[in-house]
C-alpha cells in the first residue's frame, strides 16, 4: 500500500510537470497508434513499439534513412567464407546513457537472455539462425553458454550461425538483437526497464511514460554523435482512434501520423497535397484456408475461391488507398529474391473469365447453385477487414458460395486461427527481415503460424534444400519453385500487398519512404 | 452518522467479493487469452509465459491466490503492460480520471442546477424552450458523436481549443472533454431541478415569503434552493458512477490516460489482473461516492436522518 | 440512463410504500389514462412518429429496390441520388444506405426488445419472490438490489461483451439481466400490498398456493408500469448498443444496427456526411420520440394524480 501511495503522489506531481519542456527544444509529436507494452526490446512485438525501442537502443547494425543496414554499434565486421561466423568490431567510445561503456559482453548477455526459456521472449525465434538458439529457447538444451554468441574481448562480438543465412545482417537490425545494459539488469532485475532505472545506448533515451498517453524521449548525451540530431526529443502518442488522430494532426498537434482512415485519403490528397504518403510495404494481406477439413481440403475448391476474388477493385474502390492486388505469396521487392516472386498462372486472365473458370471448378467439386458451398469467413474486428470480408463474400456469392461472416477481437481471432477452429480466416504478414523465406516459412509443415495446416512434402523439401544453399541465385530459383507449388495448390488466398499509410507534416524533412516503413528519428528534422 | 457510514461500508464487502468473483470467472471463460496475438508464439514460449504468470495452475488456485494477494493490497502484475504493476498503472491513471470526472461532476451540477432554476423561472417561455432544446441534444446524441463534432468545430476549424491531449491539465485542455462528459448529466440534472423548483415555488411557505415582500433572488437562494435540491442530490450518486465509467469513450477520443481507457484495453487484451484491478477501483470509488451522497441527502432532508 | 431522467426516479411513484393500503382493484389501461394521454399533443405526435419508424423498419425493406447486403459494384461511397435509386447514398461497400438504415433500426429495436423482455421477466420474478417471502429474505434481497444499483453498469456490459462477443442475442439477453432492478422494486411493492388481502387469504385457506395467485393478480396491475418501463428501457438499450458498436462490438456483418451505422458514420464526417446524417437522424428521432411518449405515459398513469 505504501508503494501505491508513493506512486499516487508521484503521478500527481507528474501531471503537473507534463507538457513543460524548454522552449527551444524541438519535439517531434508522433502519433504512434497503440500503447507500448514495454520498453524492453525483448518484450515487445508491435511496429509502434519498434518505433520507440529503435530510437532508444542501437544494435550492431542499424538503419539508415531508407532503412538499409549501416554500421551501428559495430564499426565493421567480417563474415567467414563458409558464411557461418560473423565477427563484429565495436566502435570506440560507445557508451550507455549512464556513461558506462557498451561492451561486447552486453551483446552476449542480451542474446542469452533472449533465448532463456524462462524469459519467454515472444520474438526469440527471429534469432534462431544463431547456433543452438532454437534448442535452448525450446528447452531441448539446458546450457545457455552453448549459444553461438561470444565476446572475444570487450570490443569484439562473434556470432556463429547454425547454417549459412544470407539475410542474417537484416535480422540483426531487428530489436531482438539489441544489446542490454548487463550492469543495470544485474542490479535492478525486472525493474531495470522503469523510467529512472532504464539505461539505453541509442540516440535517444526515455524520460517519461504515461500509459495510455505517451512516451517521451530526449537526446542521449552519451550517444556517439548527439550533435547530429536535429530533433531533441520525441513524444510518441498513444491514440488508437485514427480519426481522432487525424483531427489532432489537422489542428497541428501531431507532426506525423503513422496511419489514417482510408476514407480520408481523397480528402487529404485534395486539401493537404503531398502530406499523405501511401507507399508499398513489405507485407501481404491474405485469407488463410483451413485445409485440414472439408471442403477446403480440395485444391480445386480453394483455387476457385481464390480466382473469384476480384483483387483489382479492393485497393482502389473498397479501401480507396490503391493497394496493389496480390497474385504471389512473396511481395515483390523483397531482397535475395531477384528472380521472384512466382505468380499464379491465371494472373492476367480477365475477371469474368476467372469467375467462369471458378464456377467450373466448383461444379466439378460438386458445388453449385443447387448445392451451395457454405463457408464461414472470420476476421478480427477492424473497419478495413470488415469491408474486405463483405466484398469478398459478395464476390463469392455468384459461385453459389454462402458465406457467413464472423468477426472477433484480435485475441479471440488469433486464438481461433491457432486452434484451427475456422474455415476461412483473415491474416496478414509483415516482413521481419528482408528475405523471401520470411514469407515462405509461413506455409511450412508444423509451423505454428501455418494456420491453414497446408502441407506439401515437396514444398518443405525445397525450403530445406534452399536453407543449405550458399549461392544466392540458386537459392532464389529453388524458392521460386517452392512458391510456385504453393500457388498452384492454392495454399491460401493472397489478396493485396500492404501499403504504409503515413501523413507527414511539411515541417518534417528527412522522412524517406521505404518498403520497411521504418523512419528513425535521427534522420528527421523539423522546422518550426 | 458514523455508525451508519461504517455499516454501509461493511455491507458492501460481500457485494464487492461477488463482483470480483464474477469478474474473475467471466474473464477466464471468455475466449482468447493475454498471449494470443497476430504472430503465434511457439508452443514452448507460450507454455513458459503461462507458467511465468501462473496461468497454468487450476483456476480455483489462481482465484484463491488472487484473493490472498488482494487482502494484502497487492493487485499483481499486468500481463500486457509488462513494465508496470496493476497498482502502479492505476496510480498513474487515477488522477486523470478523477480530475476529468470531478470537473465534469462540478460542471454537471452547477450547470444543471443553474439551467434548471432558469428554466423554472421562465417556465414555458423562450429561455425555457432554449434550455429544453440543448437538454434534448445532450440526452439523445451519443457522446462518441458529440466529441468528434466539437473537436472539428472548436479545435480544427476555429482553432480555439486543443483537439486532444491532456497538456498540463489546464482548463484549456480540459474544456472539450469535460463538456462532452458532462453534457448528458447537465441535461438530466436541469430537468430534475426544473421540475422540483417549480413544485417548490408553488409551495405555501414560498408563497408566504413572497407575500412578505422578500425579493425574488433571496427567496430562491435562501428558501427554495435547499428543498428543491433534494431530488437532484439523490441523482448525484448514480451520476457520479456514470461520470466515472462514462469517461471510457472520452478518454479514448481525446487521448487522455485514465483507468477507463486502461479498463477497456485490458478487457480487450485479456489482461486479467488489470481488468480486476480497475473494476475493484471503480467499485470502491462508486461505493464511496454513494455513501457521500447519502450523507448529503441526510443533511438536506431531515426525514431521512431520523429514519 | 433513461432519456428524461434516472429510471429509478421516473418509476418511483409506481412503487407502493409498504405502509400503503391495499392496492384495490387491479389497475389496467384505464380509459381515464388513455384520455389523458391522448390530450397530450407532444406525446401523441411522438407516438405517431414512433409508430411510423417501427412500421418503416418492419415493412420498409420490401418497398425499396436494394437489399441491405448486396454491393452495387458501380457505386462505392456514393452520395444520395435519385437517379440511381440510392436515396440515402451507399456505404464503402456499395450497399444501399436506406436499406441498411431500415434494417439497422429493426435490429436495434429487436435487441432492445430482447433485453427489455428479459429484464421485465427477471424483475417480476425477483420482486414477487422477495415480496412473497417477506421478512429477512425480503430485506436481504432488496438490499442486494440497492447495492446492484451502485455497481458500474457499463463495466459489466463490457465484460459481458467480452464473453458473448460473437452472439448478439445472448449479449443483449445478458444485458437484460443487469437491468431488472427497477422492475423488481415495483413488483415487490405490489406483492407486499396484495399478500394480505382477503381474497388471497381465502384462496390460501382453500388450499391454493399463494405464489400463483400473487402472480396472477400482480400482472394486470403492472401494465402501466411495464409500458412506461419499456419506453424508458428500450431507448436506453439502443444507446448501450450504439456505445458497444463504437467499441466495435456491434452485430455481425452483414447485419447492421443504428449504433454500428452511426459509429461508422462518425469516422467520415466531412468526407461522406450522408453516412452519419441519415442513421444519426433516425436514431435521434427515435430516442426523442421514446422520451416524449415515456413522459406522456408517466403523466397519464401517475397514480398520485388519480
Amino acid at each position: 500500500m505504501h508503494h501505491f501511495l508513493k506512486a499516487l503522489v508521484s503521478a500527481v506531481a507528474l501531471c503537473a510537470v507534463t507538457g513543460l519542456s524548454p522552449a527551444a527544444a524541438v519535439t517531434l509529436n508522433l502519433h504512434n497508434g497503440g500503447d507500448a507494452t514495454s520498453l524492453d526490446p525483448q518484450r515487445v512485438s508491435g511496429d509502434w513499439e519498434n518505433r520507440i525501442v529503435g530510437d532508444i537502443f542501437e544494435g550492431l547494425v542499424t538503419e539508415d534513412a531508407k532503412a538499409r543496414p549501416i554500421p551501428g554499434m559495430a564499426r565493421d565486421w567480417t563474415i567467414s567464407d563458409d558464411g557461418l561466423t560473423y565477427t563484429f568490431n565495436l566502435k570506440e567510445g560507445i557508451k550507455w546513457s549512464d556513461g558506462e561503456p557498451v561492451k561486447a559482453s552486453d551483446f552476449v548477455f542480451a542474446f542469452k537472455r533472449l533465448m532463456d526459456p524462462e524469459q519467454a521472449a515472444q520474438y526469440a525465434y527471429l534469432q534462431y539462425p544463431i547456433k543452438n538458439a532454437e534448442a535452448i529457447n525450446t528447452g531441448k538444451m539446458d546450457d545457455l553458454d552453448a549459444l553461438g554468441v561470444k565476446a572475444i574481448d570487450d570490443r569484439t562480438v562473434e556470432i556463429t550461425l547454425e547454417r549459412p543465412t544470407p539475410y542474417y545482417l537484416s535480422a540483426l537490425l531487428h530489436y531482438t538483437a539489441y544489446p542490454l545494459p548487463e550492469h543495470v539488469l544485474k542490479e535492478k532485475g525486472d525493474a531495470w526497464v522503469q523510467i529512472g532505472n532504464i539505461v539505453t545506448n541509442g540516440p535517444y533515451r526515455p524520460v517519461e511514460w504515461v500509459p495510455g498517453s505517451h512516451v517521451l524521449t530526449e537526446k542521449n548525451p552519451e550517444w556517439s554523435d548527439p550533435e547530429s540530431l536535429d530533433i531533441d526529443g520525441v513524444k510518441f502518442f498513444t491514440l488508437e482512434d485514427q480519426s481522432a488522430a487525424l483531427r489532432r494532426y489537422r489542428a497541428g498537434e501531431f507532426d506525423i501520423l503513422t496511419g489514417f482512415p482510408t476514407d480520408q485519403y481523397k480528402w487529404l490528397q485534395e486539401n493537404r497535397p503531398g502530406e499523405a504518403r501511401v507507399e508499398p510495404f513489405a507485407g501481404l494481406y491474405y485469407y488463410v484456408l483451413n485445409t485440414s477439413r472439408p471442403p477446403l481440403d480440395k485444391a480445386d475448391v480453394r483455387k476457385a475461391l481464390s480466382m473469384a476474388v476480384y483483387r483489382e477493385i479492393i485497393g482502389p474502390n473498397v479501401l480507396g488507398t490503391g493497394e496493389l492486388p496480390a497474385f504471389s505469396w512473396v511481395p515483390p521487392g523483397i531482397g535475395n529474391y531477384e528472380s521472384g516472386p512466382a505468380y499464379v498462372e491465371w494472373k492476367d486472365m480477365a475477371y469474368p473469365q476467372r469467375v467462369e473458370e471458378a464456377k467450373r471448378l466448383l461444379a466439378e467439386a460438386g458445388h453449385g447453385p443447387d448445392n451451395p458451398l457454405k463457408l464461414t469467413l472470420s476476421y478480427n474486428t477492424d473497419d478495413n477487414h470488415k469491408r474486405i470480408a463483405v466484398a469478398v463474400a459478395a464476390m463469392w456469392k455468384p459461385l453459389g458460395v454462402d458465406v457467413e461472416l464472423t468477426n472477433a477481437e484480435t485475441k479471440v481471432h488469433y486464438a481461433n486461427l491457432r486452434q484451427g477452429t475456422f474455415e476461412v480466416g483473415r491474416a496478414g504478414w509483415l516482413a521481419d527481415y528482408d528475405d523471401p523465406t520470411n514469407f515462405l516459412d509461413l506455409l511450412k509443415s508444423g509451423i505454428e503460424m501455418n494456420y491453414g495446416r497446408w502441407t506439401n512434402p515437396e514444398y518443405d523439401a525445397l525450403l530445406n534444400k534452399a536453407a543449405e544453399m550458399q549461392n544466392l541465385e540458386e537459392r532464389a530459383a529453388t524458392l521460386v519453385k517452392a512458391e510456385t507449388i504453393a500457388l498452384e495448390d492454392s495454399a491460401a488466398i493472397p489478396i493485396y500487398y500492404y501499403v504504409s499509410r503515413n501523413v507527414v507534416s511539411p515541417q518534417i524533412s528527412g522522412f524517406e519512404d521505404n518498403i520497411k516503413d521504418i523512419h528513425r528519428t535521427r534522420w528527421l528534422a523539423k522546422t518550426e | 452518522m458514523i455508525a451508519f457510514a461504517v455499516r454501509r461500508l461493511l455491507t458492501t464487502i460481500p457485494v464487492l467479493l461477488i463482483a470480483i468473483t464474477a469478474c474473475f470467472f467471466i474473464l477466464r471463460l471468455a475466449p482468447g487469452g493475454p498471449f494470443d496475438q497476430e504472430r503465434a508464439l511457439p508452443p514452448e514460449v507460450m507454455a513458459n509465459l503461462r507458467a511465468y504468470y501462473h496461468l497454468d495452475d487450476p483456476l480455483i488456485y489462481q482465484y484463491l491466490r488472487y484473493l490472498g494477494r488482494l487482502v494484502q493490497f497487492d493487485l499483481g502484475p499486468s500481463f500486457v503492460t509488462k513494465d508496470f504493476s496493476v497498482a502502479r498503472q492505476i496510480a498513474i491513471g487515477l488522477p486523470y480520471t478523477l480530475i476529468l470526472g470531478g470537473a465534469a461532476f462540478l460542471v454537471a451540477v452547477v450547470g444543471g442546477v443553474a439551467a434548471g432554476i432558469y428554466g423554472a423561472l421562465y417556465q414555458n417561455r423562450i429561455p425555457d424552450y432554449g434550455i429544453a432544446g440543448i437538454v434534448m441534444i445532450g440526452l439523445v446524441v451519443p457522446n462518441f458523436l458529440i466529441a468528434p463534432i466539437l473537436q472539428l468545430v472548436f479545435g480544427v476549424e476555429l482553432g480555439w481549443l486543443p483537439v486532444g491531449g491532456w497538456g498540463n491539465g489546464s482548463p484549456y485542455y480540459l474544456t472539450l472533454p469535460v463538456i462532452v462528459l458532462a453534457l448528458p448529466h447537465v441535461a438530466r440534472i436541469s430537468r430534475l431541478m426544473r421540475g422540483s423548483m417549480i413544485e417548490t415555488l408553488n409551495a405555501n411557505f414560498i408563497k408566504t415569503a413572497r407575500a412578505k415582500g422578500i425579493g425574488r433572488r433571496r427567496i430562491i437562494l435562501r428558501h427554495a434552493l435547499r428543498p428543491a435540491l433534494t431530488p437532484v442530490v439523490s441523482y448525484l450518486g448514480p451520476a457520479a458512477g456514470y461520470l466515472l465509467t462514462g469517461s471510457i469513450v472520452v478518454e479514448q477520443i481525446f487521448g487522455i490516460p485514465g483507468i477507463g481507457r486502461y479498463f477497456i484495453n485490458a478487457a480487450l487484451n485479456r489482461d486479467y489482473g488489470m481488468v480486476l484491478g480497475t473494476v475493484i477501483f471503480y467499485m470502491a470509488l462508486i461505493v464511496l461516492l454513494n455513501l457521500l451522497v447519502d450523507l448529503a441527502y441526510a443533511w438536506l432532508d431531515p426525514k431521512v436522518r431520523t429514519r | 440512463m433513461s432519456m428524461t431522467l434516472d429510471k429509478r426516479a421516473a418509476l418511483q411513484r409506481f412503487i407502493p410504500d409498504a405502509g400503503d393500503g391495499p392496492a384495490g382493484a387491479p389497475r389496467s389501461l384505464t380509459s381515464d389514462a388513455m384520455r389523458r394521454f391522448r390530450s397530450n399533443r407532444v406525446a401523441m405526435v411522438s407516438l405517431f412518429v414512433l409508430c411510423f419508424i417501427i412500421a418503416a423498419a418492419i415493412v420498409g425493406p420490401w418497398f425499396i429496390p436494394y437489399d441491405y447486403e448486396t454491393p452495387d459494384w458501380s457505386a462505392f461511397t456514393s452520395p444520395p441520388s435519385f437517379e440511381t435509386g440510392h436515396y440515402f447514398g451507399t456505404d464503402q461497400n456499395g450497399r444501399d444506405l436506406l436499406a441498411r438504415t431500415l434494417h439497422g433500426t429493426r435490429v436495434s429495436l429487436l435487441v432492445a426488445l430482447i433485453a427489455t423482455v428479459v429484464s421485465v421477466c427477471v424483475g417480476v420474478l425477483y420482486g414477487a419472490t422477495a415480496g412473497y417471502l417477506g421478512g429477512r429474505v425480503d430485506s436481504t434481497m432488496m438490499r442486494f438490489v440497492d447495492v446492484m444499483y451502485a455497481l458500474p453498469y457499463i463495466l459489466f456490459v463490457i465484460l459481458l461483451m467480452v464473453m458473448f462477443g460473437r452472439n448478439v442475442v445472448l449479449l443483449f439477453a445478458a444485458i437484460g439481466l443487469l437491468e431488472w432492478l427497477t422492475m423488481a422494486r415495483i413488483v415487490r411493492g405490489q406483492t407486499l400490498s396484495l399478500k394480505h388481502m382477503e381474497f388471497v387469504e381465502a384462496a390460501r385457506a382453500a388450499g391454493v398456493s399463494t405464489f400463483p395467485i400473487i402472480l396472477r393478480h400482480i400482472v394486470p396491475n403492472l401494465v402501466g408500469p411495464v409500458v412506461i418501463y419499456a419506453t424508458l428501457t428500450i431507448p436506453e438499450i439502443v444507446v448501450t448498443e450504439s456505445f458497444l458498436s463504437y467499441l466495435s462490438f456491434g452485430v455481425q456483418e452483414p447485419l447492421t444496427s443504428l449504433g454500428t451505422l452511426i459509429s461508422a458514420g462518425a469516422d467520415v464526417i466531412g468526407v461522406a456526411d450522408w453516412l452519419l446524417f441519415f442513421p444519426g437522424g433516425v436514431l435521434v428521432t427515435l430516442l426523442l420520440a421514446f422520451a416524449f411518449v415515456g413522459d406522456g405515459l408517466r403523466d397519464a398513469f401517475d397514480p398520485k394524480d388519480r
